[in-house]
């Protein structure tokens, strides 16, 4: 049995750190996992993923394509990029707001995510979306956005780990001041 | 035994102090940095680590720890083994006393490098034995092992993981008892340390028999192996190990699998068993066709007639990193098993998320400087490796050419004596000035060349992660030491003439390169302001929307991100403005001015 989960977004978002918690739940619970991000050459405003493999049979720390349970994506565009590494039945988790390529201005891109958001919802049975940033802007920060959408994907009962494992990674990896907000965050969707 | 989760270059780190290593040095470089800066963290005051100047300098230090008994480990990325080939291949001559493990990560791709070289090319090269894990908990292992090899035979051993290596994370068994090594200090010997041709040839003559014992060593190690049986052969080797077992999961063919973790000297008594009434191979590896090579050769050698396919017979693309996707679809045609390649969707077309220059990166204001005090002038922009590569996109257009390290100074060197009536400038960070820029400036001076070098200072090596460099005054020990000044070696070699200016002042910057392009000979101009990724950000910048009259000239001639359009007038995203306030001096209407504090 192997939990294969794909995160997505632009760089500065917290994919990193979203994957490391995925991990530490994981390996508290006895199971192995691999991880591995794959960054382009500048991070800042580029596409970063990372790719997150718990069970025993797994070789390849990256996820094969048509191979992940769930895919997190912290931004519309991001989430139909990869949508190709997603199986057949698998669940989408995705934030809402669209992040505009840093150089939209300049190529005079008008990119604003509704249609990747029809896109997905064409097709894609089981999407999440989740309006992330009302949900940041709530809680009163705008970098907890990578636990809320944990919080989803483990909703959803694909990601391998619960909402109970994630907690007790967050109080495991982060510094005590954090504690609080972040769960607030990991049980925003409910 | 203890179990942590490990990033493949702490893992190698961690293998490294664990056996014992007394002496590290290298130069950053994607995709090995994190294993110096891993043992930096991680050192209880015992090891010595340092940022070398540059690969061959880690080198030479590392071979000067290694001939007093150290245990030493150098590291670097492969286009740095290039750097430091010349005492590489002088030490594999020489040898060593204690362990000398030498990283050079390669990449396949290539993900972040100029070329996608193959180091077990270099071990071959150099006659040096090459270790190639196959994963992060291998290489904690392996790294181990490479030291003990190492000191048995007295050699340098090149160890080469390669990028999906370095930065994958999994779980990593450490020991309880790790190695200590005491150096004895050292002791002379010029028959063994003086290198000379005698001691050459002579030393040539047991090499040779070194690497047929270590061929046969090598066919008993316990991660080179044998798997599975079958009629036809897999062999493989490094992260393309993981790539195979992943693709075979399930297929329920019988295949005998070969798994390469020493590629030099290639272990051809265990090649040979595994040959041995085999149909036909297939070699999956990446960058070149080593191991492919090897079994070729030995099928010549040994007269067998079997075979051998991979990339020299087209069946194994021969340039890009594998996949699992890539190897299935390979290995189902080899094995004769169905195969459905992953079907292309036709998705709305995607944002283009290109790399670019940070929001307030002082490159961007040195590179505008430049273009508006040469404008309407013939003139060619040399430029070099790190973040201000990026100083090619459009709009800034500043960069013509990029080579290696160290390159941009000389290159234009080069046009000049082509074009004489050309300005030509040559572009260059500090770290890079340091690590090999300082050469070709006195090569121009000497040559008595006509070019305007133009330092492009942030006070660190901003593209591999922030790292100390000479200029910085910091090492990896956390010692303050003296800043090594780059004006001064300037002025000592003989430049003409050294102007320094703040890039953030568009007036002065543009004053100094004007001052400096009508005087012969080599100029220089010292743009210092620190790299926005590690310093605070200053008072941010807004647009008055009542004076903007949406020329879009802040955004047409910067190409600065946080500069965008919203309701037909410029606007500066909060979040990403870091105060620079090129786009104010810009600005034909004053529209852009100080406002607020910096809340991103």
């Amino acid at each position: 049995m192997a939990n294969n989960c794909l995160l997505c977004g632009v760089g500065g978002q917290g994919t990193v750190l979203a994957s490391k918690l995925i991990a530490a739940a994981a390996m508290n619970n006895g199971l192995q996992v691999k991880t591995a991000e794959t960054i382009g050459m500048a991070q800042r405003g580029g596409c970063v993923v990372s790719h997150v493999r718990i069970g025993y049979d797994v070789y390849s720390p990256l996820i094969p394509l048509e191979s992940a349970d769930v895919l997190i994506a912290f931004e519309p565009a991001e989430a139909v990029r990869c949508l190709p590494y997603l199986k057949n039945d698998g669940v989408v988790i995705v934030s809402q707001k669209a992040v505009k390529p840093v150089t939209a201005s300049l190529t005079g891109d008008t990119y604003n995510g509704d249609e990747m958001l029809a896109y997905l919802k064409e097709h894609i049975t089981s999407l999440t979306i989740v309006d992330a940033d009302t949900i940041c802007k709530e809680l009163g920060s705008a970098k907890v956005m990578n636990v809320v959408l944990l919080g989803a994907a483990a909703q959803s009962n694909a990601l391998g780990v619960t909402k109970a494992d994630l907690e007790k990674a967050i109080q495991d990896r982060l510094p005590q001041r954090f504690h609080e907000i972040n769960i607030k965050a990991l049980n925003a969707v409910q | 035994m203890s179990k942590k989760f490990l990033m493949g270059n702490e893992a190698i780190a961690m293998g490294a102090i664990h056996a014992g290593v007394n002496v590290v040095c290298g130069y950053p470089g994607t995709p090995s940095t994190e294993i110096l800066e891993t043992i930096a963290k991680e050192n209880n005051g015992e090891i010595y680590v340092e940022w070398s100047v540059n690969e061959k300098a880690a080198l030479e230090v590392g071979a000067g720890a290694a001939y007093s008994g150290a245990r030493t480990l150098v590291t670097m990325k492969q286009v740095g083994l290039n750097v430091a080939s010349d005492p590489l291949m002088s030490l594999a001559y020489v040898g060593v006393k204690g362990g000398m493990v030498i990283v050079s990560a390669d990449d396949p791709g290539p993900i972040s490098s100029q070329t996608e070289q193959d180091t077990r090319h270099f071990g071959q090269f150099s006659k040096l034995p090459v270790f190639d894990p196959a994963s992060p908990e291998e290489a904690y292992q392996m790294i181990q092992d490479a030291f003990t090899y190492s000191e048995e035979y007295g050699t340098p051993v090149l160890f080469r993981p390669t990028t999906r290596i370095c930065h994958a994370c999994v779980p990593v068994n450490m020991t309880d008892t790790p190695y200590v090594n005491k150096p004895e200090g050292f002791i002379k010997d010029t028959m063994r340390w003086v290198i000379f041709p005698r001691t050459s040839y002579l030393n040539h003559i047991k090499i040779e028999k070194r690497n047929q014992k270590l061929s046969q060593v090598f066919s008993h190690y316990r991660l080179n192996a044998i798997e599975g049986s079958g009629t036809k052969g897999i062999a493989t080797g490094g992260v393309s190990y993981a790539y195979v077992k992943e693709a075979l999961k399930d297929a329920p063919t019988n295949v005998r699998l070969l798994k390469v973790a020493t590629p030099h000297p290639f272990p051809e008594e265990l090649a040979m068993k595994f040959l041995q009434g085999l149909d036909e191979v297939i070699v999956i590896e990446e960058l070149d066709p080593v191991i492919e090579k090897e079994l070729i050769f030995l099928c010549g050698k040994n007269g067998i007639k079997l075979t051998i396919k991979g990339k020299l017979s087209h069946h194994v693309q021969n340039a890009g990193e594998n996949t699992v996707e890539s190897v299935k679809e390979v290995l189902s045609s080899f094995l004769g098993l169905a195969y459905e390649k992953p079907k292309a969707q036709q998705t709305p077309p995607l944002p283009v998320r290109p790399p670019v220059l940070c929001a307030g990166c002082p490159h961007r204001a040195s590179f505008y400087a430049v273009k508006q005090a040469v404008k309407g002038q013939r003139a060619v922009f040399s430029g070099d490796i790190g973040c201000y590569t990026l100083g090619n996109a459009k709009p800034l257009d500043m960069v013509d050419t990029c080579l290696c390290m160290g390159a941009d100074v000389t290159i234009a060197q080069g046009i000049h004596r082509v074009e004489p009536d050309t300005i030509n400038f040559a572009f260059i960070g500090d770290s890079t000035f340091f690590a090999s820029g300082m050469t070709g400036v006195v090569n121009a001076v000497y040559n008595n060349t006509d070019i305007i070098l133009v330092v492009l200072d942030n006070s660190t090596t901003a593209m591999t992660g922030h790292q100390p460099h000479p200029g910085t005054g910091k090492t990896m020990m956390g010692d303050i030491v003296n800043k090594v000044d780059i004006e001064k070696i300037l002025l000592a070699v003989g430049v003409t003439r050294v102007v320094k200016a703040d890039p953030l002042d568009l007036t002065q910057a543009i004053n100094a390169v004007k001052s400096v392009t009508a005087v012969k000979g080599v100029k220089a101009i010292i743009f210092k302001s620190p790299c926005v990724a590690v310093t605070k950000p200053s008072q941010q910048y807004a647009v008055d929307k009542e004076k903007c009259i949406n020329c879009k000239r802040c955004i047409k001639e910067l190409g600065c991100p946080a500069v965008v359009i919203k309701d037909n007038k410029a606007y500066i995203e909060p979040s990403l403005c870091f105060g620079c306030s090129i786009c104010s001096q810009v600005c034909p209407v004053n529209a852009i001015t100080k406002g607020g504090n910096h809340n991103g």
